[in-house]
């Protein structure tokens, strides 16, 4: 915006013209404005003109970003789809006509909504609309002079009066040595010297602006060409990083499945400890993977300790430990008396004391196939309420099931779901009285089947940890931007423009000088004491008591607190002026 | 008693005396009460430096006995709130630091510590703004917001010490929570003084300044410290979602999730943008700017306290 206005402005009236100058300069042609185009209809160019105007103008932004604040809101309070699908479906399962109703204006999803996209893009255009006239009065006002010296300094919001004996040129001389001193930017003129300063103000709000268009680039950026996947891994097992060994992923529009980094990595063991004092128990204190990781095929492997702040960084992909749990180690033997299964199965925790569910398949049993579904208890305990973990950590696990079989089936390349059965097609086993029959294993123990179906041995149990594989491109350029943002804020809120002037001229055989001084923003202090103190420098200043009541008549600067008087009514201080 | 006993005993007590605080300033207010600034002007010095200040006094005698005194009974009120703020702060300090001892770490590990933590710093503030420029006229509503906020704490948030899940275990997080404990403070100053400039600018537009009221600085100085205290607060707070992000890419994976806490910081600093950005608009500057401002604190609260307690998301803060 430019800061070239020559006259001396009101501090009010600063913000206005900041915000004319907003727009570009252009003012739109408003009702009851005579604009050129007179009564008749606009043509299409300046009705473009004006929408263009209006859109970038500083209360279009106003009312965007107000409601892009409260377009927000619904996200915060109802659950989102993409974090948390379960909660939605139960949700509306709840609330059905609510629900159905937020569902289809988009309330469930927010952030990938088309009324949300429209505001914000809406404006970034109003941003950019905002930027480009900015930055081109800017670097116009940078080239120029400081503004022409007012002719009545004594009407400025601070002035002060000197007398001096040099000529009129060493004053002006030594304020403008002065000025400089003070990093004013400094044009003697001949009867006086114009200083201004603080153009950073303008450069750190329009660098902070810009950088909120470069953020945008690198969020979207990351968006389109990055990916997260996600992968369970139980201890002692390996993974390879490929698309297929990923459980589930999410890629933006550009991601490249061939491009991901040809690294391998297995876990060798993973702690966790937990509260178990009477504070906060059970809550975790503890989560370390131990890996070993090979960069490419042939690179010499390396250990690693992922923690949870800690993420593993390969080849510009990340690793990070999002979740574990357990996984009970079992045994089947079928019917035929062959073990059909041997391995751990991951199970799902469901509660923050890691009861755990899942499904044992043994496909491969004959004559029946057999297949389990249950629950893996870290610390179990059986009462009214039924068998439930009591604690995250494995001091007493069990592994509680129930019993299928069901004919030999062609392998049909469906994927299923790896923590539970789909019991279409099988029976359940049951007992001699007609209940399912109920499985309950310590670690070392087997149960038979009724009817000579097979068994089921724990052998024991692992840990799991969730892996989640994700690149981000673009990360840099979003940080920087940050910092650019962070750091364009701090400039244009605290660095504060100002202007004075120094005016000499001979009288009465002495040099009377005259210095005036304006804010060009709110909330800068000082203003006087930097007056009254280079007017001291440059020659005798004048009877303190006038310029009191000087400074009483023009009413600008004067609006000290009273309670501050009211101090001093007991203490009987001195009014010191200004204060921080 | 151990470090955590203390604390806990000096934090209730400091909001008993908060509460005595709040209660002399409120007895500040009451007693200014149809008193007219203009009748107590006695010091004939003061004319001269008052000039120009809202209702000054033209005729030194026009002081009656009656008046000095109630004015003399106005500032002792207030004289023994700052007082009891002082003793209340103190203790408050002595609180919180203590229960870092008790828990061997910053205390702001969870609601209860930030919260009090926080309220320090907005007290801190306040007694700042009483010492170095005699500025007493926040004391009310800061002792109002002290005595409710550490009582919130106290009843509500409160947990016994303990030590911090391992997704807090990062420097990200220790400047996350400070800058957002200090942004937060600096961002209740600026509210209470937004109430303050509203009801007094209401007067000063209806010509009825009296009371209380009439001590207070101008609506435009109150205005110009509510803008000074948003203005320290708004890069701090973008430092804070940033910092936020940064310690979610590395716990996380991810920087920016739409978690419920997320998404009401950002709306947050959203509506304090909208704030500065009607500071500079016509017709928006003054009443309008000031109402945003509260929108925003509002906010604020709303994702500290209402966010933790109504939405569950990934901060492990959330659900106290
Ligand atoms: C993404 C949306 C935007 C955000 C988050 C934002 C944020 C901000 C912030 C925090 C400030 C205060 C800094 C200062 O006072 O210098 C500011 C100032 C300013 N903004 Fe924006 N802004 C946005 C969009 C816009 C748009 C679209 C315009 C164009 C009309 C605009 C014009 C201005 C101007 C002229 C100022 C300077 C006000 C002054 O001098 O006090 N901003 N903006």
């Amino acid at each position: 915006m430019s800061r070239d206005t020559a006259a001396p402005v009101d501090r009010t009236d600063t913000t206005d013209a900041v915000e004319a100058d907003a727009v570009g300069g252009i003012s739109a042609p408003q009702q009851g404005d005579p604009a050129p185009t007179g009564a008749r209809a606009l043509r299409p160019v300046e009705w473009l003109r004006w929408l263009w105007t209006n859109l970038t103008s500083m209360r279009t932004a106003l009312a965007l970003l107000l409601l892009l604040a409260i377009a927000a809101v619904p996200g915060a309070l109802l659950p989102q789809r993409p974090t948390q699908p379960f909660e939605v479906s139960s949700w509306i399962e709840q609330n059905p006509t609510l629900g159905r109703f937020y569902d289809s204006i988009g309330f469930f999803d927010v952030y990938s909504a088309p009324w949300f996209a429209a505001i914000y893009l809406l404006l970034f255009i109003s941003l950019i609309g905002c930027i480009v006239p900015r930055t081109r009065v800017y670097l116009r006002a940078l080239r120029a002079r400081p503004p022409r010296t007012p002719r009545n300094l004594g009407r400025l919001p601070a002035a002060a009066t000197a007398t001096a004996d040099e000529a009129v040129a060493d004053v002006l001389e030594r304020a403008r040595v002065e000025l400089r001193r003070q990093r004013f930017r400094v044009d003697v003129r001949e009867d006086s010297v114009a200083a201004e300063r603080g153009y950073l103000r303008e450069a750190g709000n329009l660098v902070f602006h810009l950088s909120l268009v470069v953020l945008l680039v690198g969020l979207a950026w990351g968006a389109l060409a990055g990916y997260r996947a996600n992968v369970v891994v139980p201890v002692g097992q390996g993974f390879a990083n490929t698309i297929t060994s990923y459980d589930d992923i999410t890629s933006g529009g550009r991601f490249d499945p061939e491009s991901l980094a040809p690294f391998a990595l297995t876990v060798d063991r993973f702690t966790a400890e937990f509260e178990t004092g009477p504070v906060q128990q059970g809550a975790a204190r503890v989560f370390e993977a131990d890996l070993t990781v090979t960069e490419e095929p042939g690179a010499a492997p390396y250990p690693f300790r992922l923690e949870v702040n800690k993420p593993l960084a390969v080849g510009g992909t990340d690793v990070h430990l999002i979740q574990h749990g357990y996984a009970p180690r079992v045994t089947v033997t079928d019917g035929d008396g062959n073990t059909s299964f041997s391995g751990v199965v991951p199970f799902l925790p469901q509660d923050g004391n890691f009861t755990s569910a899942g499904a044992i398949k043994a496909w491969d049993s004959r004559p029946e196939q057999l297949a389990f579904q249950g629950f893996f208890l870290p610390t179990a305990v059986v009462d009214e309420q039924g068998p439930r973990s009591v604690f995250p950590d494995a001091f007493e696990p069990q592994l509680f099931l129930n019993a299928w079989y069901g004919p030999p089936r062609e392998e049909n390349g469906v994927p299923e779901n790896v923590y539970s059965l789909d019991v279409t097609g099988l029976t359940q086993i049951t007992s001699a009285d007609g209940d399912p029959f109920r499985i309950r294993l310590e670690p070392g123990q087997t149960v038979e089947l009724p009817d000579g179906r097979g068994s089921i041995t724990m052998d024991g149990w692992e840990r799991w940890v969730k892996l989640q594989i994700s690149r981000t491109p673009g990360l840099g350029l979003t940080l920087g931007a940050v910092v650019a943002a962070v750091t364009g804020l701090c400039l244009s809120l605290f660095v504060r423009p100002r202007r004075i002037w120094v005016r000499a001229r001979r009288e009465d055989g002495r040099t009377l000088v005259e210095v005036g001084g304006l804010d060009r923003a709110d909330a800068r202090t000082g203003l006087d004491e930097q007056v009254d103190e280079l007017a001291g420098t440059l020659g005798t200043r004048e009877d303190e008591a006038s310029r009191q009541a000087q400074g009483a008549g023009r009413g600008t600067t004067g609006d000290e607190s009273s309670p501050r008087r009211a101090e001093e009514h007991d203490g009987g201080r001195d009014d010191g002026g200004e204060r921080d | 008693m151990d470090f955590a006993e203390v604390s806990n005993t000096a934090m209730v007590m400091a909001a008993v005396v908060y509460l005595f605080a709040a209660i002399a300033h409120a007895g500040e207010w009451s007693a200014a009460q149809g008193l007219d600034q203009r009748e107590r002007r006695t010091s004939p010095a003061r004319e001269l430096v008052g000039a120009g200040g809202p209702g000054v006094v033209e005729h030194p005698d026009a002081a009656d006995p009656k008046v000095e005194r109630a004015w003399l009974r106005v500032e002792k009120l207030g004289r023994s709130g700052v007082a009891l703020t002082v003793v209340a702060f103190a203790v408050h300090a002595v609180a919180v630091v203590t229960r870092g001892l008790a828990a061997d770490r910053f205390p702001w590990g969870n609601m209860y510590e930030f919260v009090s933590t926080s309220l320090l710093f907005v007290v801190a503030v306040h007694l700042v703004l009483v010492l170095r420029a005699g500025q007493r006229w926040l004391g009310l509503l800061t002792t109002m917001l002290a005595t409710v906020g550490l009582g919130l704490a106290v009843t509500v948030f409160y947990v016994d010490v303990a030590p911090l899940v391992p997704s807090l275990h990062s420097t990200w997080f220790l400047f996350h929570i400070v800058a957002a404990a200090v942004s937060g403070a600096a961002f209740n100053v600026g509210a209470l003084a937004s109430i303050l400039y509203l009801v007094k600018a209401r007067a000063e537009r209806r010509g009825e300044v009296r009371g209380y009221l009439a001590r207070l600085p101008s609506a435009k100085a109150i205005d110009l410290l509510a803008y000074r205290a948003h203005a320290f607060a708004f890069p701090l707070w973008t430092f804070t979602i940033a910092a936020g992000a940064i310690w979610a890419q590395y716990a996380w994976g991810r920087f920016w999730g739409w978690d419920p806490k997320e998404t009401m910081s950002l709306v947050t600093w959203v509506l304090y943008a909208v704030y500065l950005h009607a500071r500079a608009t016509a017709g928006w500057r003054g009443t309008g700017a000031a109402v945003i401002a509260l929108v925003g604190v509002v906010a604020y609260w709303f994702n500290f306290i209402g966010i933790n307690l109504l939405v569950s998301g990934l901060h492990s803060y959330a659900g106290i």
